[in-house]
């Protein structure tokens, strides 16, 4: 009851912070915002198959081309009669053009868990480096193949994209990616995940299923990749293959890797800071990418863990989270009152 | 049949070129186990040096055969000088490390190699001189062979045997069998692997920089980004070769450019980048460790 309530707050305040929010901050800021929620859902769905899972996926912008298009498209061709339909019905357009977007979304979502599970099972015999190139091919091959579908607009990009996406979906997502990943990894299968990284003959061994584990890994990371395309898509209102290329995939990784692998909060800093770091260095002009570089470089070299290592940041927060464990629930006084604030500074 | 042959030809001139690329990809993994993403970017340093190499004898007028061959020596100086550097900076300091991060400096080198090349070269691309005069020479059957291909295939035949020279014949290629076989047991028996692994990317730069070069003779254009996609292929090439292996690199390289240009000829071109990884993918499914590559069985 209480967890159910604690969503329903922390639902209600996102809600005020998406009407609230445009007219606070400048639509530039905005930008970087909402581009920071996309990039967090890439980073940590990512993180479910680089970093707890062990596998080494860099095609993860194919994932997110394939949920963006599928969702755009259905809101762009069916979007407007499904809206028609339910007006006809009574329906006011606002809510069932809102409903079908959602269910866009986890359709786009669930188009790409498929393509995670078809390269899920090439893991099945390839290792390291060569299911990397797999993944990396799997990701540019759906670009081209995009890019010849005249309906999504081919090589013009696909224009006139209804814009659904707001900080309240935003937000919404980049909590429920956030909140199922860190389920799972803590739960038994979480346990199972860990094991295919850290020995897989061992976890083989002692039971694990590790096939259905390394596929399972990449069904849920694709998912969540291709509900960040939809969201990405219905943001800017186009969509174009140029944004899907393997140096985004490679973007991602370097988020899962400079964040710590297998650190769901690694992940999240990691995604916000090189977000807004090439933002920030918009004042240095042509010598912004430069520096980007050098600095990863320079952060590479002296953290090669990782900015977190394998360790989550701060363990007390996440005990007043209401994903809590057997063992935290006697803490629930003391952490509840803590519960508000922390999620208003979110 | 004709055409055909004329795509052959054309395809493995421009396999060829991959093969250069892809032996620099496969040594370096051989010896540190590390995908060098800013090999590609090397390449491009290796096209710039000879465009400003060239202009300094006096192209884009004529330029003596003498000339045209010291600026492919000059590209290939510098270019495995700034392999060198790279490796030295940003590699050897964790050569400690989890492969992964390893990974990713090389992925921020190419930025920075890029990005430094997009300010000091521009953006714009730049048209490298003909420093040997293009002529068609005509085969046989009707097929068409440029100066530049003949070019183009008689130096990388005659770089890739000088590679396979050093790798078999010399010492430091025996040290450097040595050290991609097991790199602390070749340490322990004397092998210097610091200098060893130095020696492999002024090597592997050097090629990639004929292969730039050479590039650059027969499409004249040049710009800052031209090394992401060749980069990129001929890392694929190496795989499908069998990584680490040094005749499966300059097979999967002509296997790729014949396959590459054989569906710009006979299918469209907007499928070309995807050729590239669809061969890869049901290669790799029906043989995992590619071509010519060893599996090595997992030690428990």
């Amino acid at each position: 009851m209480r967890q159910f309530l604690f969503i329903l707050g922390a639902i209600a305040v996102l809600f005020v912070l998406n009407l609230v929010l445009p007219a606070l901050v400048n639509p530039y800021i905005f930008q970087i915002l909402i581009l920071c929620g996309i990039n967090i859902i890439l980073a940590v769905s990512l993180n479910l198959v680089n970093g707890h899972t062990g596998q080494f996926s860099i095609g993860h912008a194919g994932f997110m081309a394939i949920g963006g298009y599928t969702c755009a498209a259905l809101t762009y061709y069916l979007g407007p009669q499904i809206v028609e339909r339910a007006t006809s019905i009574g329906l006011p357009p606002a809510v069932s053009g809102i409903t079908f977007f959602v269910f866009s979304l986890l359709a786009g979502g669930a188009a790409s868990a498929v393509a995670g599970f078809l390269v899920g099972l090439p893991s099945l015999r390839l290792r390291g480096d060569y299911l990397a190139i797999v993944t990396l091919g799997f990701g540019e091959i759906i670009r081209v193949m995009i890019l010849n579908v005249e309906a999504v607009g081919g090589a013009r990009g696909f224009a006139d994209i209804p814009g659904h996406t707001n900080f309240f979906w935003v937000s919404f997502f980049v909590f429920l990616t956030i909140l199922v990943v860190r389920n799972l990894t803590t739960s038994t299968h979480g346990r199972a995940f860990i094991s295919v990284r850290e020995d897989e003959i061992a976890a083989e061994a002692l039971g694990i299923n590790t096939t259905n584990y390394k596929v399972l890994a990449f069904v849920i990371g694709a998912f969540f990749a291709g509900v960040a395309g939809g969201l990405f898509g219905h943001y800017l209102m186009y969509l174009h293959t140029n944004s899907f290329t393997f140096m985004k995939s490679f973007e991602v990784v370097i988020m899962v890797v400079l964040g710590g692998m297998g650190s769901i909060t690694g992940s999240v800093i990691a995604a916000t800071l090189l977000t807004v770091l090439p933002e920030a260095l918009r004042p240095v002009k042509e010598f912004r990418m430069v520096i980007y570089a050098a600095l990863l470089i320079f952060l590479m070299i002296v953290r090669p863990q990782g900015l977190l290592g394998m360790k989550e940041l701060s363990l007390r927060t996440f005990r007043s989270l209401p994903f809590r464990t057997e063992k935290s629930k006697s803490r629930q006084g003391e952490s509840g009152a803590a519960e508000g604030t922390n999620k208003n500074a979110d | 049949m004709q055409e055909f042959l004329q795509q052959l030809v054309n395809g493995i001139t421009w396999g060829s070129i991959y093969a250069l690329i892809a032996l620099g990809y496969t040594m370096v993994y051989g010896i540190l186990r590390l995908i060098n993403f800013a090999h590609g970017d090397v390449y491009m340093v290796g096209a710039f040096t000879a465009y400003f190499a060239a202009r300094l004898f006096g192209a884009p007028g004529p330029v003596s055969l003498f000339a045209a061959v010291l600026v492919l020596l000059l590209a290939m100086a510098v270019s495995s000088l700034l392999g060198v550097v790279i490796e030295r900076g940003a590699y050897k300091p964790l050569r400690k490390s989890p492969r992964l991060t390893m990974l990713i400096t090389a992925i921020g080198v190419s930025l920075l190699l890029e990005n430094l090349g997009l300010i000091v070269f521009g953006a714009d691309p730049k048209f490298f001189p003909q420093i040997v005069a293009p002529r068609q020479i005509e085969l046989g059957v009707g097929v068409l062979v440029s100066s530049h291909q003949i070019i183009v295939l008689s130096v990388s035949v005659l770089l890739m045997v000088a590679l396979q020279v050093v790798v078999l014949k010399t010492k430091i290629g025996k040290a450097m069998r040595a050290v991609s076989f097991h790199r602390e047991a070749s340490s322990l028996m004397g092998i210097s692997t610091d200098n060893v692994i130095t020696f492999t990317f002024a090597v592997g730069s050097a090629l990639a920089a004929a292969a730039g070069v050479l590039v650059a003779l027969s499409n004249p254009k040049i710009d800052p980004l031209m090394g992401i996609m060749p980069g990129l292929k001929a890392f694929v090439a190496a795989v499908l070769g069998g990584i680490g292996n040094i005749p499966g690199a300059m097979l999967g390289g002509l296997i790729m450019g014949i396959s590459e240009v054989m569906v710009v000829g006979y299918i469209s071109s907007t499928y070309r980048d995807a050729i590239a990884f669809a061969l890869l993918i049901i290669i790799l499914l029906v043989k995992p460790t590619g071509l010519m590559g060893t599996g090595m069985g997992e030690k428990v």
